[in-house]
C-alpha cells in the first residue's frame, strides 16, 4: 500500500511542471485571443479598447502573475473558464471525456481481441505460410496511417454494401445503446487497426522467447496438451510487453484521437484540443493537457499494478 | 523378459538437410524394470538429443527422429514404438509413464504459477483428480521428496525457493504419476556439491521405493559410480561402449573411454595434490599478496519510510596470504562470498573495512597490473566484435601504453605459448572452441606481465577433459612466469589438480585453511568434512548418504551486528580451522 500512497504523492508534482511548461509554451505561440476571436477586424481595436479586453482575459498581467492566479484557482477546484464556449473548463472537458474514454477502450478491445490470438497463432506456427502471411498483415497495419484506413472503411462500405456509418448528433452510451454503438464501432476499428497491428507483432515475438523457454519444455515433459501449454504455461508470461504496449497506446488514445474524430465527426477530447489551440482558448488548453497528463499516469499506475498481478517475481515499492 | 524400453539403431537429426545434420547416428540399447542406464559423454555427444527422443520432446527443438525403433513396454505387456507414436498418444504417457527432469531447476518451472498449482497438474492430467484431491496429492509428493513444511510451500512460486528445493519440486512433478521410466538430463549439473549429493541420495531412495527405471545423463563419468547399473558412454552421436557399471569404469575398451576415465580430473582425497612448491622452503620471500581483515557488506535496501533491515555480509574479516609460485584456491559453494572475494581483490567491490597489499604496496583501484583475472565463461568474457589483437592490446591500453611492435612481439608469442596459432590474431572470437577462448583470456591476463593471477572458476564451463589441458597450461605457466595464482572454484577435483593450499568458505567465512594435501585428506571442520564427503567419486560406488534438508544461513545481519571474534585451532605446520561452538 505503501507503494500507492508513494506513487500518488507524485502525480502534484508531475502536474505542476507540466502546467508550467504549457502555461509557458502556449504564450510563446504568436497570436492572442483577442486576433484569435475577432480576426482581421483586431486590426480596428483601438488601443484602449484592446487594453480592455486584455484586462477583460487577464492576459494584460506578466507571465509569472497569471500562472499564480490560474494556480490559485486551481487550488480552489477552479481550471478557469473557457473563453470559446463560455463555461467552466472543467465542464466542458468531462463532457468530451466519456467519447474518449469508450472510444479508447473499444479500441483496445478490438486490438486485443484481434492482436493477441494473431500474434500467438503466427508464433506457433513459426516461419509457416500462416505465420508469414500475419507477420505481413501486421506491417501493413503498423505502417498505414489511422485517417486512410477510416477513410478506406466508410468508402468499402458506402460502394461495396450502400451502407453509411451512423452520422450525425452524437448520442452518449447511457442515453441510447444501440446508437451509440452504431456510431462508435467504425471509429474504434479504425483506431483499432494500427493498435492490434503492434499487439500482433509484440505478442508474436515474445511468445516465440516464452516457447522456447525451459518451463514449456517442462510442461510438456508433463503430457500437458499443446494449447494448455500455449495458453496456460506459455501466454502469461509473453504478457509483460504486450501490457508496455497497450499502457502507452491507451495513454495516447486517452488524449484524442483528432483525425478520426474528424473523419467520423465525434465531438471528443482530440478535437476539443485542437479548437482550444486554434481559439488561443489558454485556460481550456491548460485544462485539457493537465487532464490529459493526469490520465496518462492514472494508465501508468494501473500498467504497473497489472504487472505484479501477472508476474509474482515482480514486486513494487522495494529497493533494487 | 521384455525389457521397459528398447532403443534400436536410433537416428536423429536437425535441420532442412536431415542427412546431414545427425546428431545421433544409431545408438541402440535396452533397459530393465527399476536398472539404472547412465549416458556419459561431453557437450555435443547426442546424448541429451538421445534422452529427448525417448519421450519425443526432440521434436519441439526442431529435431526429427529419421530411423530406428524406441520400443515401449506398457502395462498388459502391449509394446509402443515412441518413435511412430502419434502427438496426442505421447501426450498421455509422458508425465504418466515417462516423466522427466532437467539441467536447470531455476528456470524449468515456469516463474508466474505456485508449484502447488505445477504438481496438481500432473495429477488432473493423469489421474483426473480435482479440487482438494488434487491439492492433498500435491502436498503427499512433496512430501515424498522431503521438503519440509509440504502444506505451506504449495502457495509457493518458484523464485522463492532455492534451487536445489526447485530440483524436489521438479522430481516430485515429475514422480508425481509414478511412472515406470524417469530421465534425468544433468539434474545435479547446476547446483552445488552438497545440495547434489542431497539430491543423489534423493533420487536413490526413490528408486528403491517406486522401483522405477531412469536414464540417468551426465558428464560427469564420477558422479556415474554412485546410482548406475549400466553406462553407456557417447561420443559425437554414436554409443561407443556400454556396459555394466564395474566393467567400463574397471575394465574400459574403448580408447575414449579410458581417456574420460585419465585424462579428467577425478577426486582423489588429496592424493593428487600438487607438491612442487612448499612453504618453508622460501621464507625469505615477502607476499605476492596479503588480505588483512577483508570485510565486504552490501547494505539491504529498504523503503522511503522503512528503515534498512540490516546488511548482507558477504565477506567477513578474511585474511590471508599468497607467495609467488603458490596458488591459493578458494572453494565454497555459491553465495559462500568467494567471488565477492575475488572481485575485491580485483577493485571491483569496495571492502566495507580491512584491505589487502600487493608487493608493489597498497591497491587503491583496479588499475594495478600487477593483478590479472581470467573470468568464468569464455564465451560471454570476450567482445565479440573486437579482433584478437584488439582483444590482447586492450590491458596495454588501460594501463596507459602504447601499441607498437614490441606488444605486437610480445601478443604473438604469448599466443604461441597458450597453444594457439599465431595467425589468430586477424581473428575473431566466435572462430574459436571454448577451450581455444578460455586460452585467449589467460594470453590477455599475461600480456602487462602481472605477478597474481585471479582465476574466478576458470575451467567451470569448459567441457572435462578440455578442462585438464587448460589446468596443465595453467601450471606451466605459473612455473615459467612465478605467477601467484587465486583460485576461485566450486570443484574440488579442480581444486585438488592445481592448488597448493585451500581456504574454505562457508558462508563469507574461512573456516579452514591450509596446505591442499592436509585440507583434503584430513578436513577438519565440519563444513569441510561435508563439503569433501559430498564430492562424488569413482572410488566410493553406491555410497549412501543421509539426507538432509538444511539450507545456507542467511547472510542478512540487522545494522551494528559485529560478528564474534573467530577462534582457530592448528592441526600441522600449516592447516588450521575454525573452531566451531
Amino acid at each position: 500500500m505503501s507503494y500507492l500512497t508513494r506513487r500518488l504523492s507524485t502525480f502534484p508534482l508531475v502536474m505542476l511542471g507540466v502546467s508550467i511548461l504549457v502555461f509557458v509554451a502556449i504564450r510563446m505561440v504568436p497570436g492572442d485571443a483577442i486576433t484569435a476571436m475577432l480576426g482581421t477586424e483586431a486590426g480596428l481595436l483601438t488601443p484602449a479598447q484592446r487594453e480592455a479586453l486584455a484586462n477583460y482575459f487577464g492576459i494584460d498581467q506578466p507571465i509569472a502573475v497569471q500562472y499564480w492566479h490560474w494556480l490559485l484557482g486551481v487550488f480552489r477546484g477552479d481550471l478557469g473558464i473557457s473563453v470559446t464556449y463560455g463555461k467552466p473548463v472543467l465542464g466542458v472537458i468531462l463532457e468530451r471525456f466519456p467519447l474518449t474514454l469508450q472510444l479508447a477502450l473499444m479500441s483496445m478491445c478490438v486490438a486485443l481481441l484481434v492482436g493477441l490470438p494473431a500474434g500467438v497463432f503466427a508464433a506457433t506456427r513459426n516461419e509457416k505460410m500462416s505465420d508469414l502471411a500475419v507477420r505481413i498483415f501486421a506491417m501493413i497495419g503498423q505502417s498505414t496511417p489511422n485517417f486512410v484506413v477510416g477513410l478506406l472503411i466508410i468508402y468499402a462500405l458506402s460502394a461495396g454494401f450502400g451502407i453509411l456509418p451512423t452520422m450525425g448528433e452524437f448520442t452518449p452510451l447511457l442515453v441510447d445503446p444501440l446508437r451509440n454503438l452504431g456510431q462508435m464501432i467504425l471509429p474504434a476499428v479504425t483506431l483499432g487497426f494500427a493498435f492490434a497491428a503492434s499487439v500482433t507483432r509484440i505478442s508474436r515475438s515474445a511468445m516465440l522467447d516464452v516457447l522456447s523457454d525451459d518451463y514449456v519444455r517442462t510442461a510438456r515433459s508433463k503430457g500437458v496438451p499443446k494449447r494448455s501449454v500455449i495458453w496456460r504455461h506459455a501466454l502469461p508470461n509473453a504478457l509483460i510487453p504486450v501490457v508496455t504496449l497497450s499502457g502507452v497506446e491507451f495513454g495516447y488514445l486517452l488524449g484524442g484521437a483528432v483525425l478520426v474524430e474528424q473523419i467520423y465527426a465525434l465531438p471528443g477530447l482530440g478535437r476539443l484540443v485542437l479548437d482550444a489551440i486554434l481559439q488561443r482558448d489558454y485556460a481550456l488548453v491548460q485544462g485539457c493537457v493537465l487532464f490529459i497528463a493526469f490520465n496518462f499516469m492514472v494508465v501508468n499506475l494501473i500498467v504497473d499494478l497489472v504487472y505484479v498481478a501477472l508476474d509474482p517475481r515482480i514486486r513494487l515499492g522495494e529497493g533494487g | 523378459m521384455t525389457p521397459l524400453l528398447s532403443v534400436s539403431n536410433l537416428r536423429v537429426s536437425f535441420g532442412r538437410n536431415p542427412l546431414e545434420n545427425e546428431v545421433v547416428r544409431g545408438v541402440s540399447f535396452d533397459l530393465a524394470a527399476g536398472e539404472t542406464l547412465a549416458i556419459v559423454g561431453e557437450s555435443g555427444s547426442g546424448k541429451s538429443v538421445t534422452a529427448l527422443s525417448i519421450n519425443r520432446l526432440v521434436d519441439f527443438g526442431g529435431g526429427k527422429i529419421i530411423s530406428g525403433t524406441i520400443n515401449l513396454a506398457r502395462t498388459g505387456n502391449s509394446i509402443l514404438d515412441l518413435a511412430q507414436a502419434s502427438e496426442p498418444v505421447l501426450e498421455k504417457i509422458r508425465g504418466s509413464e515417462i516423466g522427466m527432469i532437467f539441467q536447470e531447476p531455476m528456470t524449468s518451472l515456469n516463474p508466474v504459477l505456485t508449484i502447488g498449482t505445477q504438481i496438481e497438474e500432473s495429477f488432473r492430467l493423469h489421474r483426473g483428480l480435482t479440487g482438494k484431491q488434487a491439492t492433498a496429492a500435491a502436498k503427499d509428493a512433496l512430501d515424498r521428496v522431503r521438503i519440509p513444511d509440504a502444506a505451506r510451500r504449495l502457495k509457493y512460486t518458484p523464485n522463492q525457493l532455492s534451487g536445489g528445493m526447485l530440483q524436489r519440486v521438479m522430481i516430485a512433478t515429475a514422480l508425481a504419476c509414478n511412472p515406470r521410466l524417469l530421465i534425468a538430463d544433468e539434474p545435479t549439473t547446476a547446483l552445488d556439491v552438497t545440495v547434489q549429493a542431497q539430491i543423489m541420495a534423493l533420487l536413490a531412495e526413490l528408486k528403491r521405493e517406486t522401483g522405477m527405471a531412469m536414464i540417468f545423463i551426465t558428464h560427469d563419468i564420477g558422479l556415474v559410480a554412485g546410482i548406475a547399473d549400466k553406462v553407456m558412454v557417447m561420443q559425437a552421436g554414436e554409443a561407443v561402449e556400454q556396459g555394466a557399471l564395474g566393467d567400463v569404469l574397471d575394465r574400459p575398451q574403448h580408447p575414449y573411454t579410458r581417456h574420460l576415465l585419465s585424462a579428467v580430473p577425478h577426486f582423489e582425497s588429496g592424493r593428487a595434490a600438487r607438491s612442487d612448491y612448499a612453504r618453508g622452503q622460501s621464507e625469505m620471500t615477502s607476499p605476492a599478496l596479503r588480505v588483512d581483515g577483508l570485510t565486504v557488506r552490501f547494505k539491504v535496501a529498504g523503503g522511503v519510510f522503512r528503515r534498512s533491515p540490516g546488511s548482507v555480509h558477504a565477506v567477513e574479516n578474511i585474511d590471508f596470504d599468497l607467495m609467488p609460485r603458490e596458488t591459493l584456491a578458494i572453494v565454497g559453494e555459491s553465495g559462500s562470498g568467494k567471488s565477492t572475494t575475488a572481485r575485491a581483490i580485483l577493485g571491483l567491490v569496495h571492502p566495507t573495512s580491512g584491505g589487502f597489499s600487493t608487493h608493489t604496496g597498497r591497491i587503491a583501484e583496479a588499475t594495478d597490473p600487477s593483478v590479472q583475472m581470467v573470468f568464468q565463461n569464455p564465451y560471454a568474457s570476450l567482445n565479440p566484435r573486437l579482433r584478437i589483437d584488439s582483444i590482447l592490446a586492450e590491458p596495454v591500453i588501460a594501463a596507459g601504453g602504447r601499441v607498437n611492435g614490441e606488444t605486437r612481439a610480445k601478443m604473438a608469442a604469448l599466443l604461441k605459448r597458450v597453444g594457439l596459432p599465431e595467425n589468430c590474431l586477424e581473428r575473431y572470437p566466435h572462430q574459436f572452441s571454448g577451450g581455444q577462448r578460455q586460452r585467449l583470456c589467460i594470453a590477455r591476463a599475461l600480456v602487462l606481465n602481472p605477478s597474481i593471477v585471479v582465476l574466478d572458476e576458470a575451467v567451470s564451463a569448459l567441457d572435462v577433459s578440455v578442462q585438464a589441458k587448460v589446468l596443465e597450461l595453467l601450471v606451466d605457466l605459473q612455473r615459467e612466469y612465478g605467477l601467484a595464482y587465486l583460485f576461485v572454484s566450486h570443484d574440488m577435483a579442480v581444486v585438488e589438480r592445481i592448488a597448493h593450499r585451500i581456504a574454505v568458505l562457508y558462508a563469507g567465512e574461512i573456516v579452514e585453511i591450509g596446505d591442499a594435501a592436509s585440507v583434503l585428506s584430513n578436513p577438519q571442520h565440519s563444513y569441510t568434512k561435508r563439503l569433501i564427503s559430498a564430492v562424488p567419486s569413482i572410488d566410493r560406488r553406491n555410497q549412501h548418504f543421509e539426507l538432509d534438508t538444511r539450507q545456507v544461513p542467511s547472510l542478512v545481519r540487522p545494522p551494528g551486528f559485529e560478528p564474534p571474534v573467530a577462534q582457530w585451532r592448528s592441526f600441522g605446520p600449516d592447516h588450521r580451522a575454525r573452531a566451531e561452538v
